[in-house]
Order: C-alpha cells, then structure tokens, then sequence
C-alpha cells in the first residue's frame, strides 16, 4: 500500500535520511515512490499500516503520515484516481463517522470553495455521521502550490493529494527537549530537534550502546536515551559534566527527562588519549565536534615541548594534586577530523553508525571536504545552510572487515601526517576563515596592510 | 563509574594500550553506592557478548562481591534464568564506584574518580 507522508518544510536534506534510518531500525522495507525538496509531500510504499505508525513512532521531521488515496495535477485526473484506486476500500468506512480538512502548503482558498472542494468528494458513499471533533476516519486533501501563489495570483495548486489519516510523528518531543526548558544548557548545546534527528538517523534503539566524545551537557546522549539506547559521554572539561551539580548538572537532564536508567557513563578525558578500549563494543558514535570558533579545539599537551618543559616538569610532581588542571594544546581540525574517523573503526561493530557535525565554508574554495576512511562508508550527508558557512551532519556505516579494501586500509595507515602548524589559526581553516568573514586571503592581505600606518 | 563502564575501559596512556596489565583498571580505595535501575534484559543480553569475563571477574572480586561463575552465561541462559539476569544486573548496572581511584598495573598511574565521575586527562609527561 501507498502512503502519503507530510512533512515539515524544514531541514530538507535530513527528511528522507530519517526516515529511511527509522524503517531500518525497524527492518521495514520502504521504497519511495515520490519525493521533491520543495514539496512537504512524499509517496512512499510500505508493507503494512503497521510500519506506517512504527515511522510515525520516531519521526522527526515528518508531522503526520496517510493512506494515500490518489493523487492529481487536477481534481479531475484526483478524482478519477481515487475512483479507480480505493471504491474497493469505501465499504469499510461506510458507517465510520468521518470528516474532511483541506492542508494548503504555499496556498489559501476562501471558505466557500474549501466547502465546494470537499463536497466534490461527495460520491463516496459514507453514511456515517460527519463529526469534525472526535472522527473515526479523517480525509485530508492536500494542495501544493506554487512558490508565493498568493503573491501572484495563481489560479490553481500544482499537484492536489488525498489520504486518510494513519497517524501523528513525534514532532511534539520538540517541546518536551526544549532547550529553553532544560534545567542545564551552554552555549554551544544541540537543538533538540536536530539532536533528535542525529539520534534517528544514527539508529539509535533500545538495548543499544551509544557513545558522544564530546558531550558538553549532553544533548546527544539524552536524545540516544529518548530512543532507548544507553547513552555514553566524555568530555575533556570536566567543569561541563559537573555543572554547578544537582539539576544543573549532565546528570540532572537525565533525571529532568525521565532517563537516569540509560544514562550509561560519563567521564573526562580526551579523545586523543581515550581510556576506551580497542574494541568493537560500540553501536553508535554521535557527535559535534569543537569547530575552535564558539569553543577552543583543544587536547593534552603542552604547545612547545621544549620551551615549556618546566611546565611538564611541575606536572609530573603536581599531577596527584586534586585541583591539578593538566596542559592543553590547540590542536588540528582536520586531523582531529581523523581521529575521530579512526577510533570509531576501531570501536564499532559491523553496521554500527557515526554521524558527526562537522562546519565548511559554502565559498567552493574555502570548502573542507568530507574526511573519508576506508573502514567507513557514508551512508549520507545532511546540510544546514547559514550565511557564509554551513554545517554537515556526515554518517557513516562502519563496513565488515570483509568489506574493508585492504590495500586503501595500508594507504590510510601510512600515510603523512600533516599537522602544519601550532597556533590556533595556522591548525584550524576553518577557524581562520571563520574570523576572516570568508574573505579571499588576499582580501584580508590587502585589508592588513592598509591598516598599517605610513 | 559503573562496574559496567571498568570493563570497557584501559589506561588512557598510550605506551599503556599494548600491555595486558593496563586492562582492567584495579579500583582502590571506592566507596560503593547501589543505584536502583530497572532492569533492562535487552540490554543485558546485547551487550554480554562484548564483555570480557575475565575481567569482569577480577573487577567483582576486588569490590568484594561473589565469586562469578569462571565461564560467561549464554545469551540464552540469561535470557531463561531471571535470577542471574538480575545479579549481572545488579553488579554491572547497580554498582556505582562514586569515590576512590583506578590504578593502571602497568605504568602505575592512578585515575580519580569524584562524585562518580572519572578523570582520564593525563598529565604532559605521559601525552
């Protein structure tokens, strides 16, 4: 059977990544029959009615999703669908009580016609009472107009869809994960909704381990747990786990949402030096890692070894000391970038899924491309456009090692590593970027020397 | 820290990883607390296969619990016995380390563990 799912004209490119990471949590097999990102309609198959609500059941994006009854560039081509489609589906609502409502995207109708366009529906023989408060069975024609019809005056909506009503999506776990709401938040934490939609599309599920490097106040992991996973987190700022303790503290979001029994472990440390084992144990990595904008990027180590060697000196006598805070060092984005590539092949199982956040400058020649690892295969990339810049949500299915060419493994393993540099700045293009507006660097070369007096 | 969590984690310092004594970390000092948790069988039972019984052994002796049976249970036998289930439960899950140190037997390096949270951030000496 088809069905029609509606949903919210937003975060375009993660919609279908959604909800195909959904049905693959549940084992459903979906096809999509008809998609278009400037369109909040899509025509999916799908065995059962039954894996119509089990999409709705961790949705995101969508809003709600109906049995698709046909679809039209008219209402006559509409109707005569739905004549030939669904007449063998009409005594099995012939005494339901039932109702109808027009969904107009980009597009408005005065009443008069809203009532005319419903009674066109008139020739399906149901004879139960029309009721628009509490309807076994509720009708929705949809119309997609054009781009500002209103504006232009347009005269009809591209395309006119009708479907019965299955059931709503989670969108409303917008709200209740609110950050606006949550007792604990700073300044760089996660929106609740792509949070959310991070976790979906990492496959987070019940009976599953999940595992965020950089937790900060812990967005990922309380999504993972919304979901049923059993949610890790390390961070290399302690401060940002302990909060000011209590329920403003990592621990008090969990227990603000219900999900103490799936907080899993949290601890301080540094994704370069992780106490985690080598060990394919995990089946999820979801992450936003520092970009050095908003938050330093930053590992153990002192910058210059040489120079600051009394600095690692006093270490080494103060280390046991409880208030001892150890050196960091700023370090590399695109290694960084690496790192994180690298312990997920060695922590994953088969299958199992990293989906980081990763920024790039939308200028194509400022653009940092998708790492890549020969361990890992991207299942899909998602953008967020801003002005300037924009950033990618990145998934990844760690291949089988019987999947994994050996050859490009060596290659991966041997090849140089190119840190350039030791300043913030110099390791990090994003950040330079960043703070140069997206400007050419002879733009900035030109801007530095004008500033300089004669 | 969960007794769960011990299982999963090494010394942090790298010349550490290599060697056999840098896993499990050897609690010293931990105060105990037990939680109330649920218990969560699917969890459980997916996550058996990943945890090194050995360790897991030495880990529940130097706490002081029972002596583990010497081999891991089934998937299937837990899943039909709900007695043990709770008792993995119970030890892995229940069984918070909230104050105290985790000591690496190879390099010697103590990691705190305050208010249950671990510190793993290594000095320069040993980045």
């Amino acid at each position: 059977m088809e069905y029609l799912i509606r949903f919210s004209q937003s975060h375009e490119t993660f919609r279908l990544p959604e909800t195909k990471a959904i049905a693959e949590v549940g084992g459903i097999d979906m096809k999509v029959i008809y998609y278009n990102p400037e369109s909040p309609y899509c025509v999916v198959r799908l065995p059962s009615e039954e894996a119509a609500h089990f999409l709705m059941s961790r949705s995101i994006l969508a809003q709600s999703i109906h049995e698709h009854w046909g679809t039209g560039e008219n209402y006559e081509v509409l109707h005569e669908e739905v004549k030939r489609k669904t007449s063998h589906l009409w005594p099995k609502y012939k005494n339901s009580s039932f109702k109808f409502s027009l969904d107009l995207y980009q597009g408005t109708r005065p009443n008069k016609r809203r009532v005319e366009l419903i009674n066109s529906f008139s020739y399906m023989p149901f004879e139960g009472e029309i009721n628009l408060r509490t309807a076994d069975e509720h009708f929705v024609i949809f119309e997609q107009w054009d781009f500002q019809a209103v504006t232009r005056n347009l005269p009809d909506p591209l395309k006119i869809h009708l479907g019965r009503v299955v059931g709503a999506s989670q969108r409303k776990l917008i709200h209740t994960f609110d950050l606006k709401k949550r007792d604990y938040i700073s300044t760089t934490s996660m929106d609740s909704e792509l949070a959310l939609v991070t976790a979906n599309i990492a496959l987070a599920g019940p009976g599953k381990l999940f595992y965020d490097p950089f937790v900060g106040t812990g967005s990922f992991p309380i999504a993972c747990a919304h979901f049923g996973a059993l949610a890790w987190g390390s961070d290399i700022d302690g401060r940002s786990i302990r909060g000011d303790g209590a329920k403003k503290s990592l621990k008090g979001n969990f227990q603000q949402y219900g999900l103490s029994h799936l907080m899993g472990e949290v601890f301080v440390s540094d994704l370069t030096n992780s106490p985690f084992r080598k060990k394919r144990i995990l089946d999820g990595i979801v992450c936003d890692p520092p970009y050095g904008v908003r938050e330093g990027l930053k590992v153990l180590g002192v910058r210059d070894v040489e120079k600051y060697d009394y600095v690692i000196e006093k270490g080494k006598v103060m280390y046991k000391d409880e208030d001892f805070v150890p050196p960091k060092k700023p370090y590399s984005f695109v290694v960084m970038l690496d790192d994180i590539l690298q312990f997920a092949t060695d922590r994953l199982v088969d299958n199992g899924r990293l989906s980081f956040w990763m920024p790039t400058a939308n200028d194509a020649d400022q653009e940092i491309g998708v790492p890549t690892h020969p361990c890992l295969e991207v299942v899909v990339v998602c953008v967020q456009v801003f002005d300037k810049w924009s950033r990618r949500l990145i998934t990844y299915r760690r291949r089988p090692d019987s999947e994994v060419d050996a050859a490009a493994l060596e290659r991966w393993q041997q090849r140089t590593e190119t840190n350039g540099g030791v300043t913030a700045d110099e390791l990090n293009p994003f950040r330079r970027h960043y703070f140069n507006a997206f400007r050419t660097q002879a733009a900035v070369d030109g801007a530095t020397l004008e500033a300089v007096p004669n | 820290m969960k007794v769960l969590s011990l299982n999963f984690l090494s010394c942090a310092v790298k010349g550490c990883k290599s060697s056999s004594d840098s896993y499990p970390l050897h609690p010293k000092d931990a105060e105990l607390v037990q939680d109330d948790i649920e218990v969560n069988a699917q969890l459980l039972i997916n996550l058996l296969p990943r945890i090194d019984w050995t360790a897991l052994t030495t880990t529940a002796t130097e706490l002081g619990f029972p002596a583990l049976p010497p081999q891991a249970p089934t998937p299937e036998e837990l899943e039909a016995d709900e007695a043990k289930l709770k008792d993995l439960h119970h030890l892995l899950m229940e069984t918070q380390i909230m104050e105290g140190k985790l000591v690496c037997a190879s390099c010697g390096h103590e990691y705190a563990v305050r208010e249950g949270i671990a510190n793993f951030l290594l000095p320069s000496h040993l980045v």
